[in-house]
């Protein structure tokens, strides 16, 4: 044996890892993130780590383990919650409006068998789970009205895309755990110009109430101060109308001929008298 | 030894051989003899080169032969057999140390790992799941078996969402839209549920975000969401959100949301300006109001006053007061304006008013 090593050490080295390498390949490692389907000659016999649900991580399962060599392949099948994303689908609501609509939903592979038969691998399993998705959400959120998918009563729509999509994905050892709507928009164009349309009148008459409100408070405002000013001279005039007119006149005079009102000086004015005139009495000389 | 001397000898031989006249001009005259006997190969030290090289030429083996060969002479010239067995030992102990050197250094670096405050260390056995570190040093199995991965779980991650520059609108439950631009800060509450459920975190917390603000923003009214209640709409997405990822198992604490943004969107921006503009047509309508309700208020009450003053002396004196009164009055006022007096009564004058001739000058002016 060592004299073979001594002579052929290129050799031995080349066999030795061969040896390592086989070795190595027969006890593989499975760590928590992946399931895995060992395949013997393309006839699946035994699957690791599979995933069950409630049961803690670092439960016996994912860590060493073996397989023939040369015989049994291993197929990685990803164990962790993933997720696919429906492309932009237009909705048309019963009252035949249109909406556009993103939704994703997240799946776990529980049955790697299956899933290995069914699909083959985890890209062809999301290419067949998409258009399965976009197909649940239209025929889901084309059954009510376009009000109802703005309502809270929208996640009942979606558990029952979930529902429908599980009976499905089930067929491809799939579990769906959450189907949401990530976005629902209007539609670019028309829809869109009109729902801006619609909040730009509504701002406008929001602001056009707020001016009349603001108006009508004013007049309110102005009317009680009328009130009170007119309550306020009757309360003082009114405890002699005779005198009051006598001193309302002589204040008015004053105002007309000699200091103006609004702060104008009063028109040039002419008086004719006549000696009868109460003021030009005495002028005749014949006083009382 | 041979060897050595056969090289040795070689280099002096080409010395001699380069170095001809200049070695002539030296003056010794051995050397300067040896250039002829050399070509010829009858010199000592130009045959020894010679026979060096015919041993290497004519043997005709393979080369890696010729090198054992040559390293077992070596060694054979130095001390004989037994010399040339002790002295590989040194070195093949040597080798040794070195691997055992350099397995200790394997084992010491993938066993001893130091955790820093705010990390934990996730320790997988064959992949499985093992437990987790604490910060400060600790020990495990070296690496093939244990591997350790460290997570930091203090420090408050960022993930910014909604419209950063180009509008991206959202609908709200008066079917509204909404600019919204806001943000999740989150950190890793359960390292080995982090690293072990979720194929995409990041884009898990995104979708996860996204889908949660839409829910709650469909549910109340554009000026809801613009104005009082954000603070209300922000933890309720931040409740919705972790509720979402902890059936996820997720192991992920959302720290809260902060809307950075909610605004009209750019299209209807003037009609929410001509909004505010209201507000303020509509305060200056109440201020003008009140400003002249203060002021009616203020002169009412002091005419009022000024009028009980003078009727509260009128009363003492009825008649005087009011004559005096009259009289003051037609005074001011008589003795500010024109005035003609006509005697007859029931005769027109027909003289020109005063008026009249003042303004007649001014007009022929003109």
């Amino acid at each position: 044996m060592t004299g073979f090593i001594g002579r052929r050490p290129l050799l031995t080295g080349v066999i030795a890892l061969i040896v390592v390498l086989v070795l190595l390949g027969s006890f593989p490692i499975v760590p928590e993130t992946k399931q895995a389907v060992v395949v013997r000659f393309g006839k699946p016999v035994r699957i690791l780590n599979r995933y069950e649900p409630g049961r803690p991580i670092g439960s016996p399962g994912a860590g060493i383990s073996w397989r023939i060599p040369f015989a049994e392949q291993i197929v990685w099948i990803d164990k962790r919650v993933q997720d696919v994303d429906m492309q932009r689908q237009q909705v048309l609501s019963t009252d035949q409006r249109r909406l556009q609509v993103d939704a994703f939903a997240r799946y776990r592979i529980v049955d790697p068998l299956l899933m290995y038969i069914r699909a083959g691998d985890e890209k062809r399993l999301t290419d067949q789970l998409r258009p399965i998705l976009g197909s649940e959400v239209r025929n889901e959120l084309g059954r009510v009205e376009f009000a109802t998918l703005l309502t809270p009563e929208r996640q009942g729509i979606m558990d029952s895309v979930k529902a429908s999509l599980n009976r499905i994905a089930r067929q491809y050892g799939v579990e769906v755990l959450d189907v949401r709507i990530k976005r629902t928009d209007l539609p670019d164009g028309a829809p869109l110009e009109s729902a801006f349309d619609r909040m730009r009148t509504a701002r406008y008459q929001e602001a056009q109430s707020i001016r009349a409100t603001g108006m009508k408070q004013g007049q309110i405002i102005q009317a009680e101060a009328d009130a009170q000013a007119a309550r306020t001279y009757a309360a003082s005039f009114g405890k002699d109308p005779d005198f009051y007119d006598f001193y309302r006149a002589m204040q008015s005079y004053k105002a007309t001929f000699v200091s103006g009102t609004d702060g104008k000086p009063p028109a040039a004015t002419n008086i004719i008298l006549s000696p009868q005139n109460d003021y030009l009495k005495e002028f005749t000389g014949r006083a009382k | 030894m041979r060897y050595f001397l056969g090289r040795g000898s070689r280099i002096r031989g080409l010395f001699a051989d380069k170095k001809g006249p200049w070695g002539s001009s030296s003056g010794s005259g051995s050397e300067e003899e040896s250039p002829p006997d050399d070509n010829k190969g009858g010199g000592p030290w130009g045959d020894s080169t010679r026979r060096g090289h015919r041993v290497i030429g004519g043997s005709g083996m393979s080369s890696l032969e010729e090198l054992l060969r040559r390293g077992r002479a070596r060694f054979g010239g130095g001390g004989g057999g037994g010399g040339g067995g002790f002295s590989g030992r040194p070195n093949r102990s040597l080798i040794l140390w070195g691997l055992v050197g350099l397995v200790a250094a394997w084992l010491i670096f993938t066993s001893m790992h130091s955790i820093e405050p705010g990390k934990r260390g996730v320790v997988t056995r064959f992949g499985r799941y093992s437990y987790t570190l604490g910060p400060g040093v600790s020990l495990t199995l070296p690496s093939p078996i244990d591997r350790v991965k460290k997570v930091d779980v203090e420090s408050i991650r960022t993930i910014d969402l909604g419209s950063e520059g180009n509008s991206d609108l959202m609908l709200t439950g008066d079917q509204n839209l909404i600019d919204l631009a806001y943000s999740v800060r989150w950190n890793i509450r359960t390292p080995e549920l982090y690293l072990f459920q979720l194929a995409a975190p990041e884009q898990t917390i995104r979708e996860v975000g996204e889908s949660a603000m839409r829910a709650v923003i469909s549910r109340v009214t554009l000026n809801d969401a613009m104005g009082d209640r954000r603070a209300e709409i922000e933890e309720q997405v931040a409740r919705n959100m972790q509720t979402i990822l902890d059936s996820y198992r997720a192991g992920i604490q959302v720290q809260g949301i902060a809307i950075k943004q909610a605004d009209p969107p750019d299209e209807v921006n003037d009609a929410f300006k001509q909004v505010t503009a209201a507000q303020q047509d509509a305060q200056t309508y109440i201020n003008n109001a009140n400003a002249y309700s203060l002021q009616l208020r203020q002169r009412s009450q002091g005419e009022a006053t000024a009028f009980d003053k003078v009727y509260e002396q009128y009363r003492l004196a009825p008649e005087v007061t009011r004559r005096r009164m009259y009289y003051e009055t037609m005074e001011q006022v008589l003795s500010k304006v024109d005035k003609t007096i006509v005697e007859a009564p029931g005769v027109t004058p027909y003289l020109p008013l005063p008026q009249v001739q003042k303004s007649t000058p001014q007009e022929k002016q003109q």
